[in-house]
């Protein structure tokens, strides 16, 4: 009995580990959150306002990323636009794993009929191809932020559900769940309090995968004219409306793409390097 | 003495989380002779296993072999380069590990498998081989030697993977095996015929072997020689009969203690025989997987006609090989899957069939302890919050009596009570076990499911947890369903006994009438297959009938152990189902066979009954 206290294994810290390039990525996407909270109240220029007397003008100290093709200062643009780009799919992101979650817990720890049925509707949704449905959303309702927020949010939840449902299966089937269940303990509080903490690292992963195909997704549809409306302009229309400059190398077309892909890699660096809690293998006995 | 294996000053370090180097294998010393059969022994942690690897040259990742020499059969092991290294295993040293299951893969055909080794080095043609291993097969007493090769990993038993294993291992007739716990997850009866196959082959093909596990009872009946490790430092070694006999180390003693017991101490004098109706009460259930058919028995079922009732405070022993339903009757009782048919009461009150339409009284009253603690503790709540949840959820307790609550819990099963704020990837094994039995107390039940609790732990871990388990059922009045596949244990700590057989109960009566003879055949099996503590048992058991634990071939018609009984009456028992007799020494049996039958096939046999175990 005397022993039971001699036998603890060491406690072991909690520390949060990032490497260099994790590093990088966090300070990358920090970066555009705070342009996109702060970006229009330090912008030098309105969104809109005509202040250069040359269109598509290269990188100068007046404008530091040119201006556009209608001699709009373009780091206003993209100081504003980051607004769109970031703010636009960081709720749509959010709404999508919300829904895609919450139902992959519920259909895992309920099982059965509710499972089949809502599995057997997300896949439905999964088989339209994302931009022709994105496509077909904006033509119906017409664009609107809500609308594109609804479509995108959509779009993505049925890839949500299943990676939640399928680790939610696993952890449904383990010891602990059973025991709350002998408890008779409810639905939801086995999906809140038992199964969603031991899924909460993949599940951010994906969140941060989802924002990059987000991001794309909003930078395509704006790019093809049915995403953000003139005069607003997110990254992918800002590419869109300076396609011309592309002939002369201007900082307009390339500049707002550069955006496009600093998010979008400084994103993946970060989630590829969220530290995992590792847990140690047991010696096999 | 020309020694095939010879271990010097051999130190395996690894690298803990500060980046200070820790020995976890201290100056290992030992030889193995040609022929011989050396075992390491040792409870988990104690650098057996590591050792063991170190003899190929692998130190596995995280780990460093840091100081000594290794010579199997004159080579310089930790001096060979990768590739030469890669040459000498598998050819000539070849390994055995735990799970063969999990060491064969499932998606292709078992020969192929058995002479990839043989073919990888090169050795011989693959005809030559396949015949090789069909001969191999044929030593190690395959069924069917010449197609099992044939068939895929899950289309044969257990013991029969862990013998197509060493089949694999034996097939380049190397110079050392070493076989890794090969019979510990298997069964008593599938262990006897493992054994000998194993112990019948190093005999005859001479081989030279490393024999790991933790039970000395098993050790005993192969080795010639035993070390005893503990904390990565040898203990003691020495000739197998002179350790058993002798031994020199005080921890040698401690372990040859718990792996006997009946020397454990339990008090079993005052058990409260309290005469009142009993506290849980089943009456003829039928459980099991699929769609109930027209008669209500399920597709699959798993129960049949299980009769069972366990006084206030006592405890009722179950026991069986696996899949004979132990675990499902604990998921019965507990409301996990509901009976198909049959009824449940707990004291005298009808108890629903499902979990979800019990009262929540009913459910505080019934609590499940699950086999191993690691996956039964939510890895992402602390202690505090485990053990607090059931305080809330029945006895509504606000936070500071909570606290309270949980640290009287954690002295209760004998944990400090810093660890309350620990997570459970941060304690032992034993001490999750702990707080997994604390959980279920922290409800205040009637009654405790004990499905395994010990199995997963080291002998001497799970004694002192079968002990504090003794102690609470005589502070608190609990009562226990002790489910188990290890009768000696059942019968040290139960009151009530009952032995199940793919899934009907074949003998139940009390723990004295356990150790009395007429047995039931299938009792009488299982205790004739516990190994010893002693050499030579091994030899004096009469092998098994039939083919081993598996489906009952004969249906539904027979005797569910026709198939594998010494005393089967062809004509009656796979014809008609035996009916439920009672026997003079108060137990209950189903058999076909008359007390009197059963009494002079079981005198018949060489072997001897250890003697009743005595009521203290």
């Amino acid at each position: 009995m005397t022993n039971a206290t001699a036998d603890t294994l060491p406690r072991r810290r909690r520390r949060w580990r990032v490497s260099a390039s994790g590093t990088v990525g966090l300070a990358v996407v920090g970066f555009w959150l705070v342009m996109t909270l702060a970006g229009p109240s330090i912008a030098p220029h309105g969104s809109g306002a005509m202040v250069g007397s040359e269109i598509l003008a290269p990188m100068s100290r007046e404008f530091p990323l040119g201006t556009d093709y209608l001699g709009r200062d373009m780091l206003s643009r993209i100081l504003w636009g980051a607004r769109y780009t970031v703010g636009l799919a960081l709720i749509a992101t959010l709404l999508a794993c919300a829904m895609g979650v919450a139902l992959g817990l519920f259909a895992a720890v309920q099982g059965g009929i509710g499972d089949a049925a809502i599995s057997r509707v997300l896949d439905a949704f999964i088989s339209i191809p994302s931009k022709m449905f994105a496509l077909v959303m904006v033509a119906a309702l017409g664009s609107s932020l809500p609308v594109l927020i609804g479509t995108v949010a959509v779009i993505y939840t049925p890839g949500c559900y299943r990676l939640a449902r399928s680790m939610a299966v696993n952890i449904s089937a383990m010891d602990f769940v059973t025991v709350a269940r002998a408890r008779g303990e409810r639905t939801a509080f086995i999906m809140r309090e038992e199964v969603l903490p031991n899924m909460v690292l993949p599940v951010l992963t994906d969140f941060g995968l989802r924002f990059v195909f987000v991001v794309l997704l909003l930078s395509g549809l704006s790019f093809l004219g049915v995403g953000i409306q003139p005069p607003a302009a997110d990254w992918g229309s800002l590419v869109r409306e300076n396609l011309e400059g592309l002939r002369d190398g201007a900082p307009a077309v390339i500049m707002p793409a550069a955006a496009i892909a600093s998010l979008t890699i400084g994103m993946t660096l970060l989630i590829d390097n969220l530290p995992g809690r590792r847990r140690s293998t047991v010696e096999g006995h | 003495m020309d020694a095939v294996v010879d271990v010097r000053g051999l130190c395996v370090s690894t690298r803990d989380e500060q980046g200070a180097d820790r020995l976890i294998v201290k100056e290992a010393e030992f030889a193995v002779s040609r022929n011989a059969v050396l075992a390491l022994i040792g409870e988990s942690g104690s650098g057996k296993t590591t050792i063991a690897m170190a003899l190929m040259g692998y130190a596995r990742p995280g780990c460093r072999i840091a100081a000594g020499s290794v010579r199997v059969g004159g080579t310089d092991v930790l001096a060979l380069p990768p590739r030469a290294l890669a040459d000498f295993r598998g050819k000539r040293v070849t390994y055995i590990p735990q799970s063969a299951a999990a060491a064969f893969n499932p998606s292709r055909r078992i020969m192929a498998q058995v002479v990839e080794g043989a073919s990888i080095h090169g050795l011989m043609p693959r005809a030559a081989a396949e015949a090789k291993a069909v001969e191999l097969f044929r030593a190690l007493s395959l069924p069917e030697p010449g197609s099992i090769g044939r068939r895929f990993p899950h289309q044969v038993s257990g013991g029969q993977l862990q013998r197509l294993m060493a089949a694999m291992a034996l097939l380049s007739d190397p110079e050392l095996v070493i076989l890794d716990e090969p019979t510990t997850a298997l069964d008593v009866t599938t262990q006897i015929e493992v054994l000998r196959a194993f112990k019948k082959v190093v005999r005859e093909r001479g081989t030279t072997a490393i024999y790991v596990s933790h039970d000395l009872a098993v050790v005993a009946q192969v080795a010639d020689r035993i070390v005893v490790l503990r904390d990565g430092e040898i203990q003691e070694q020495g000739a197998t009969d002179r350790i058993l006999v002798a031994p020199q180390h005080a921890y040698t003693s401690s372990l040859l203690q718990a792996a006997d017991p009946t020397l454990r101490s339990f008090r079993q004098a005052d058990r409260r025989g309290d005469p009142g109706p009993p506290l849980l009460e089943a009456r003829d259930l039928v459980a099991g997987y699929g769609p109930a058919g027209a008669d209500g028995r399920p597709a699959a079922p798993v129960l049949t006609g299980i009769s069972l009732a366990i006084r206030r405070g006592s405890v009722l022993g179950v026991v069986g090989e696996s899949g004979c339903g132990k675990s499902t009757l604990a998921r019965v009782v507990a409301g996990l899957l509901p009976a198909a048919r049959g009824r449940l009461t707990l004291d005298g009150e009808a108890l629903a069939p499902g979990a979800a339409s019990r009262t929540r009284d009913q459910l505080r009253r019934i609590q499940i302890v699950f086999q191993t603690a690691d996956t039964a503790l939510n890895p992402a709540r602390t202690v505090a919050r485990i053990l607090g949840r059931p305080l809330d959820l029945y006895h509504g307790m606000a936070a500071d009596r909570r606290r309270r609550r949980v640290r009287e819990l954690l002295d209760m099963v004998r944990l400090p009570r810093h660890l309350a704020e620990r997570y459970p990837d941060e304690l032992s094994g034993g001490q999750k076990q702990r707080v997994n039995l604390a959980r279920a107390l922290a409800a205040e039940p009637d009654l405790i499911l004990c499905d395994e609790v010990t199995s997963s732990l080291d002998t001497v871990v799970g004694a002192a947890v079968l002990e504090l388990l003794d102690e609470l059922r005589r502070e608190l009045g609990v009562a226990y369903m002790f489910i188990s596949h290890d009768l000696s244990t059942v019968r040290a700590i139960c009151d009530e006994v009952m032995i199940l057989y793919a899934g009907r109960k074949v003998e139940s009566g009390p723990r004295q009438t356990m150790s009395m003879r007429p047995l039931h055949p299938y009792t009488d099996l299982l205790i004739a297959s516990v190994p010893e503590l002693r050499m030579g048992w091994l030899e004096s058991v009469r092998p098994a009938v039939g083919e081993g634990p598996g489906k009952p071939r004969y249906a539904d018609a027979a005797c569910a152990f026709y198939g594998r009984c010494g005393l089967r009456l062809e004509g009656t028992c796979d014809r008609r189902a035996p009916e439920t007799q009672r026997l003079a020494k108060g137990a209950e049996i189903l058999c076909h066979r008359a007390e009197q039958e059963l009494l002079a096939g079981q005198a018949e046999r060489s072997r001897t009954i250890s003697a009743p175990v005595t009521v203290t």
